[in-house]
């Protein structure tokens, strides 16, 4: 028993030294959020070298970076949070084709707007009757949840709209029929859907959508230098020339800035783009393709291993003590740890996680994404530990205790060398199990920024359009991380199976079950 | 039977009630040093329950018990257990070993460990002491070959066995056994009660609650009848099997001589 708990302690510190960022750079930082999954091309990793952040906002920021004599540091959060993640200071500033609307400027200030664009409509090649928004009702109609796409067609009295958290989806359900139509912002469709042939785009751009770069309401002086920089951007002619080589330069963008000259800048980053979208790839190329994912993926799965083994330290040695509370303890503690555990387990351990990363901070409490994926699932886990470990302590028979009562140990002494070490060896199996889903429960911090196997495989499928082979891949790794623990489980419960085998303990007729003697 | 000045064990108006009434009404008794005493008497006359009380896993709602010294005692007015009397509990525990009818080894360890744990968890003695101290018992008590064995591929008998030199690893002044015999096969019982015979050769306090008659009545010094909560009758084996005093007594001693017949 010390020795589990001092090997785990070991692990929990070592794992925890392993987390902390070491941070060494003169310019000081401007850090941007956004999010890379889906994110052609705003920000996303180089298909042909995944070390690489390429997109045509990555090139605005680093420019206004430069500009003002800083250094751009890219953020990761999920575009639902990237809000909630500005306001909670995980980055100064954030960008990723956010719309400037009156909602979110109730929140937060915007910059002006950097780039303006359109929504367009796309439908399977073949499809006659729709060309215009009008025509979609009484269609199936897909877009981005929670996007000026998805209210333009609330308002154009669509019924049914179908919304996705990744375009790809959106653009998949549209070639294979389950949709009739998308709309989309349109750097979004014609990256993801301008280079498939069985979609076609039709009808005229619907409505306008300003992007603008989010800055905290409080930081007014940050503000007026991004505008500043924005304005230099603008008038020099950089930010054109980032948006000829992305190809998204638009009549609407010529009226927008006033520049109506021809175009002096290939449009070198499209092309390169285009490059990745020929559809022939031979079995070379996609193993060749796998195989660089694979650093990616390893990187990904060591903050899966990380998160997964100290929250279950915590959840292990937490579960230890209420279970220890709820049964042993005075009738007060005990009913603290009885709430606990139900409160615990009755709640979705993704609003716990939301709580305690975005919640938490409006009362002063501040957490790395790493400490507060750990507390979220170890908070969690620990109830689901309690309760088992409560069945072991109840699966040792009560003269167990008597015993050593009777041989003058305190009860403490008792619990420790007579008690719980049997409860442990019940416990155990059940525990390891326990440790195998939080395994797979790890995925949800990628819900609090941090890029975990989950959260890259969805970087990976929408880069290259691959949800089938990446995730089989990923889905190995996990099985992979697992096996072990699914072997540790086999093995203690043989190892364990030896003292008790065929053994008195294991009737459970005299045990604690109802019934606590006087003497406890 | 002559009483010593002072007795091992002194007891005086010990009363003991659980929920559905009162187990334990008033028993005073004195034991001196070196004796072996049996009780009898029905189940639910609170034989188990006074030897519990001896060793402090029931914890007594008045009276007095003094072992070795150690006094445990309570008026029966205070309403929580203070703190002074669980001390004293947990002092007297030190003093009295106890031998349970089953449940008895540690079913982790192996019979060596089980019979060093306490000596080295309680007393703090260290390894070599308490392995030393264990090896003499174990031999004492015939279980030298299944030192290492764990207490699940023991029979019986040697469990029980174990189990007593678990005990005197402690070094009590007093051995309690509840029913050390009850839930072993017939052809089991002699090699424990052999043991308690040769502790009492030695010298040591025995209290034995049993239901088997013919070593009650050969081996002890005396016997104790209990029942209804209270001891009925206290007499030499002999006189109390040919004649006992107490109605109850005849009773029950003739209702045991009919189920063996």
């Amino acid at each position: 028993m010390k020795h589990i708990t001092r090997v785990f302690f070991s692990l929990f510190l070592l794992v925890v030294i392993l987390a902390s960022p070491l941070k060494a750079s003169e310019k000081p930082l401007l850090r941007w959020g956004g999010d890379t999954e889906g994110g052609v091309p705003y920000m996303f990793y180089d298909p042909f070298n995944m070390d690489r952040l390429i997109g045509y906002e990555v090139e605005i920021m680093d420019a206004i970076a430069d500009y003002l004599g800083m250094k751009a540091k890219f953020v990761q959060n999920g575009w639902d949070n990237l809000i909630p993640g500005l306001e909670r200071h995980l980055y100064d500033v954030t960008i990723d084709g956010l719309e400037i609307t009156p909602e979110h400027k109730e929140v937060v200030n915007f910059s002006i707007p950097y780039y303006s664009t359109f929504l367009q409509l796309a439908v399977r090649k073949g499809t006659k009757n729709i060309e215009t928004l009008e025509d979609c009702k009484g269609k199936v109609v897909g877009t981005l949840k929670q996007s000026y796409a998805y209210f333009t067609l609330v308002e154009a009295g669509i019924q049914d709209i179908r919304t996705y958290e990744d375009e790809i989806n959106a653009f998949n359900d549209l070639e294979n029929g389950r949709l009739d139509a998308t709309l989309f912002d349109d750097p979004i469709a014609v990256y993801y859907a301008g280079f498939n042939p069985e979609i076609v785009f039709v009808g005229p751009p619907v409505g306008r959508m300003d992007y603008g770069i989010a800055v905290r309401k409080e930081d007014k002086e940050l503000l007026s230098k991004i505008n500043e920089a924005i304005v230099y951007l603008r008038d020099s002619g950089k930010l054109r020339e980032i948006y000829d080589r992305w190809n998204l330069w638009s009549p609407m963008m010529a009226e927008m800035f006033q520049d109506f000259s021809p175009r002096n800048v290939e449009a070198s980053m499209f092309n390169y783009w285009a490059e990745h979208q020929k559809p022939e790839i031979t079995w070379e190329k996609r193993i060749n393709r796998y195989t660089s994912f694979l650093p990616i993926l390893g990187k990904a799965a060591l903050v899966t291993i990380k998160v997964s083994i100290a929250a279950m330290v915590l959840a292990i040695l937490l579960g230890l003590i209420l279970a220890m509370t709820k049964i042993f303890g005075p009738t007060f503690f005990s009913r603290i740890a009885i709430a606990y555990i139900e409160a615990i387990r009755g709640t979705p351990v993704l609003i716990q996680l939301f709580f305690i990363f975005y919640g938490l901070p409006n009362i002063g409490i501040k957490l790395s994404p790493f400490v507060a994926g750990v507390l979220g699932l170890g908070l969690n886990y620990a109830a689901y530990e309690a309760e088992n470990y409560r069945a072991g302590l109840l699966s040792v028979p009560r003269q167990q205790m008597e015993g050593a009562l009777a041989l003058g140990m305190t009860r403490w002494q008792a619990l420790k060398h007579v008690v719980l070490p049997q409860a442990v060896r019940v416990a155990l199996p059940p525990v390891t199990n326990d440790f195998i889903s939080l395994l797979k429960d790890s995925s949800l911090v990628s819900v609090i920024t941090m890029v975990d196997l989950t959260k890259a495989y969805g970087q990976l499928a929408t880069t290259y359009y691959d949800y089938f082979g990446t995730g089989i891949i990923v889905a190995v790794i996990y099985f992979l991380l697992g096996l072990p623990f699914v072997r540790l489980a086999r093995w203690t419960e043989k190892k364990m199976a030896v003292a008790v085998k065929g053994g008195k303990t294991q009737k459970n007729s005299n045990s604690f079950v109802g019934k606590k003697p006087g003497s406890y | 039977m002559t009483r010593a000045a002072e007795p091992l064990i002194h007891v005086e108006n010990l009363c003991k009630s659980f929920e559905d009434g009162e187990v334990l009404n008033g028993i005073s008794i004195d034991i001196k040093e070196g004796d072996l005493v049996s009780i009898i008497g029905p189940s639910g006359c609170g034989k188990s329950t006074f030897l519990r009380c001896l060793n402090c896993l029931e914890y007594i709602d008045s009276g007095t018990i003094t072992i070795a010294g150690v006094t445990v005692s309570r008026t029966g007015k205070e309403k929580n257990l203070n703190k002074k009397f669980l001390e004293a509990c947990h002092l007297m525990r030190q003093e009295v070993g106890m031998v349970f009818q089953s449940f008895n080894l540690f079913p982790h360890k192996t019979v060596l460990e089980n019979v060093m744990l306490a000596p080295m968890v309680v007393k703090k003695a260290s390894e070599e002491e308490a392995r030393e101290t264990a090896l003499r018992l174990l031999e004492k008590v015939g279980l030298s070959e299944h030192i290492h064995k764990y207490p699940a591929t023991l029979s019986g008998g040697q469990t029980q066995r174990g189990a007593i030199a678990r005990a005197l690893a402690m070094n009590p002044k007093v051995m309690l056994y509840d029913e050390p015999t009850s839930a072993l096969d017939p052809e089991l019982v002699g090699e424990v009660l052999q043991v308690m015979k040769d502790l009492d050769a030695e010298g040591m306090t025995q209290i034995i609650v049993t239901h088997h008659m013919r070593f009650a009545r050969n081996a002890s010094d005396y016997i104790v009848f209990m029942d209804g909560g209270e001891i009925v009758e206290l007499a030499d084996g002999d006189i109390l099997f040919e004649s006992p005093q107490n109605k109850r007594t005849k009773d029950f001693l003739r209702h045991l001589t009919e189920d063996v017949a």
